[in-house]
């Protein structure tokens, strides 16, 4: 496999965003260009993810290419799937060798409606949608599943979500927990087993980063080289998955390269406290490892964002120097359906 | 036993509450007050209208804002004929891209005229609705109507087809 | 259209609305048939695992599914949450559990709501029943619920 290696990575993210997605976007992807220290006329392939169901309006990819200039035109794609995906789509791209680089992003604004609901138009259209379940009362059946298998508690996720939101803080799109642990189980269901504390808040928000190969990782003087990257699917029916494991997950892992391999630094994408204690664990990370030291979705949740800020995160903790190693995990679909995993590493 | 299903119906119906962004928000209040506003990119030079956060060929941020005249050129246009739900012109009727002048890029608005006298080339000018009327839409101009003027040339708007 | 206070960004409602009519084959369809009649199918795979509701291929094989079998309407309840604030079109307007359901005979969970009343009801390895919507249109809907099987309710 060629060598690509993340070169920089921006984002950005509000609760409520007064700009849209083109001023969203423009925001990140001069910085993540500036940093990469690689021109727009190198960019050899553009590729985004985003969801038309976020703000309802079909097509918006097509109106956030403003913020990329595509003049001259420029090869380009989109992933109606989390940005992570369109990560994916890069990397592979590049295997092809004829190109060095390309620009990745993603983009969202949640608060143009309401996404809980939203996501109950992505599942099977005769056997569940019409029921309309929405997102959060979804989750809480693999929370529930967890609990019943001991794998965790209410207090084990009332603690992953302290943890989470005070790490978080610093990105603006969600506000630390002061509650003591006690303090948040007192507090009401929203969906039982779920309480408030554990669900991200979502948010507006956009990010970029930019993969090269070749030369072009030159320009940087920490590229955050990816090992190996896999991802995995599960059935779609809640009731045909075992929810209380994340195979899918585990099989990522081991495809990438993850198993048995010690992490300085581990970004899971989870929305939900739960989610983030069933990743760690199908990850098989060791005590040791700094889980979600950004705050994780708790950090920012433009839903559709989320994934990629993960492996943005984790390349950043490798760029800055701060690790030599990295794991990060975006997921797809209700209930942890489909899973990716990325290892990443400095220079050897 | 009854008819074995065929189909089921699978209504979607979700509610939204969209912002329009800094820049757009700007354009339609200028409608209120029968402004069009435009940007000029600070790398091209371009005037876009309706006023964008940042050119789309350049990715640049626009240097300035600028009211542009509300009289135009029709660049190209399409007749009408076909009922649909939500028409409220009378059939057929003229929709167009008019090329407002002073700008790069036209908009899309009716153009009052019978479809036999729709042409590439014609001059027109906006009518605006009443003051009282007047909403952050561009519903706002009613329509576009001829000025009268000779047809522009065209080699005048031959670039924006 | 109105401006939120001390902003200049202009927002204002939108409704997305499709009328979709989908088609839905012959397995989907003599499930949904059997529905109609207060009966519920599943598709016996190549491994003789029987998946409810049926999916059109056998998820190890590949092959298409077309032996579907009777499956019980009643079954147990293998994980639910607790929807103490319903929101609009879902299957009850009073606080309900959502449950996966595995029906005697069947290998897999389906989805569904109970009527239990009280989150105190509710609890994995619990047996429910289903309780069939007086009129029925052949739609996962043609079940209007499950409830607890001790309340002693007919099911069809």
């Amino acid at each position: 496999m060629r060598e690509v290696a993340v070169v920089s990575f921006a984002e950005v993210a509000y609760p409520r965003s007064e700009d849209d997605e083109v001023e969203l976007i423009s925001a990140v992807i001069g910085r993540a260009m500036t940093a990469s220290g690689i021109a727009k006329s190198e960019i050899g392939f553009t590729v985004s993810g985003s969801c038309d169901y976020l703000g309802g309006r079909p097509f918006s990819f097509v109106t956030a290419l403003d913020a990329v200039g595509a003049w001259p035109p420029i090869s380009e794609s989109h992933v109606e799937m989390d940005g992570a995906w369109a990560f994916y789509e890069a990397w592979v791209r590049l295997q092809h060798g004829d190109i060095d680089a390309a620009l990745v992003y993603a983009f969202g604004r949640t608060s143009q409606g309401e996404l809980r609901d939203v996501l109950a138009t992505q599942l099977d259209p005769y056997y569940f949608a019409p029921l309309w379940p929405d997102a959060v009362s979804l989750a809480a059946l693999q929370a529930r599943a967890m609990i019943d298998k001991g794998i965790c508690s209410e207090k084990d996720m009332a603690e992953v979500a302290r943890a989470r939101r005070r790490a978080g803080a610093a990105r603006r799109a969600s506000s630390p927990v002061e509650a003591s642990v006690d303090a948040l189980l007192a507090s009401p269901y929203v969906v039982a087993p779920l309480r408030s504390h554990d669900c991200a808040p979502n948010s507006d928000g956009a990010a970029a980063m930019v993969l090269a190969a070749g030369d072009l990782v030159k320009r940087v003087a920490r590229p955050a080289f990816i090992r190996g990257v896999d991802h995995r699917i599960e059935a779609h029916a809640l009731g045909a998955r075992d929810l209380s494991r994340s195979r899918s997950t585990e099989l990522a892992a081991e495809k990438a390269g993850a198993k048995g391999r010690h992490f300085d630094v581990a970004e899971i994408h989870a929305p939900y406290s739960h989610q983030d204690i069933l990743v760690a664990r199908a990850l098989g990370l060791a005590g040791d490892v700094a889980i979600n030291p950004s705050g994780g979705a708790f950090g920012a949740n433009a839903y559709i964002v989320t994934g990629l800020g993960r492996i943005g995160a984790a390349a950043t903790s490798i760029i800055d120097g701060t690790a030599k190693s990295a794991v990060a995990h975006a997921t797809s679909g209700p209930c942890l359906q489909q899973n990716m995993v990325c290892v990443l590493g400095g220079e050897r | 036993m009854s008819e074995p299903v065929k189909g089921i119906k699978s209504p979607v119906r979700l509610e939204y509450t969209v912002s329009a962004g800094r820049a757009l928000s700007r354009f339609l209040a200028a409608l209120t007050e029968a402004r069009l506003l435009a940007g000029r990119c600070s790398v091209c030079r371009k005037v876009y209208i309706p006023l964008r956060s940042v050119c789309p060929t350049c990715a640049a941020p626009m240097s300035e804002e600028l009211t542009i005249a509300d009289t135009g050129t029709v660049t190209t246009f399409c007749i009408v004929n076909v009922p649909f739900e939500g028409q409220t012109m009378k059939l057929p009727y003229v929709y167009a891209s008019v090329l407002l002048d002073g700008a790069d890029l036209p908009i899309l608005h009716l153009i009052q005229i019978p479809a036999e006298e729709a042409r590439m080339g014609l001059r027109v000018k906006a009518e605006w609705v009443p003051p009282a009327e007047r909403r952050p839409t561009l519903e706002s101009i009613r329509w576009f109507t001829p000025t009268g003027e000779p047809d522009a040339p065209f080699d005048t708007f031959k670039e924006h087809l | 259209m109105k401006s939120p206070p001390q902003s200049k960004v202009l927002s204002a409602p939108y409704v997305l609305e499709y009328t979709y009519r989908r088609s839905v084959g012959p397995v989907v369809g003599r499930f949904l048939s059997a529905l109609q009649e207060g009966k519920i199918l599943g598709g016996r795979t190549a491994s003789g695992k029987v998946v409810v509701p049926p999916t059109e291929y056998d998820p190890e094989t590949s092959d298409p599914v077309t032996d579907l079998v009777e499956v019980g309407t009643s079954g147990v309840v293998t994980s639910w949450s607790w929807a103490a604030a319903p929101r609009a079109n879902q299957p009850l307007d009073r606080p309900f559990a959502w449950a996966l359901i595995k029906l005697d005979g069947a290998d897999t969970a389906m989805l569904h709501a109970v009527d239990a009343g009280d989150i105190g009801n509710m609890s994995s390895g619990m047996r429910v029943c289903a309780r069939f919507a007086a009129e029925r249109s052949g739609n996962i809907r043609d079940i209007a619920c499950f409830e607890p099987e001790t309340s002693g309710k007919g099911a069809s």
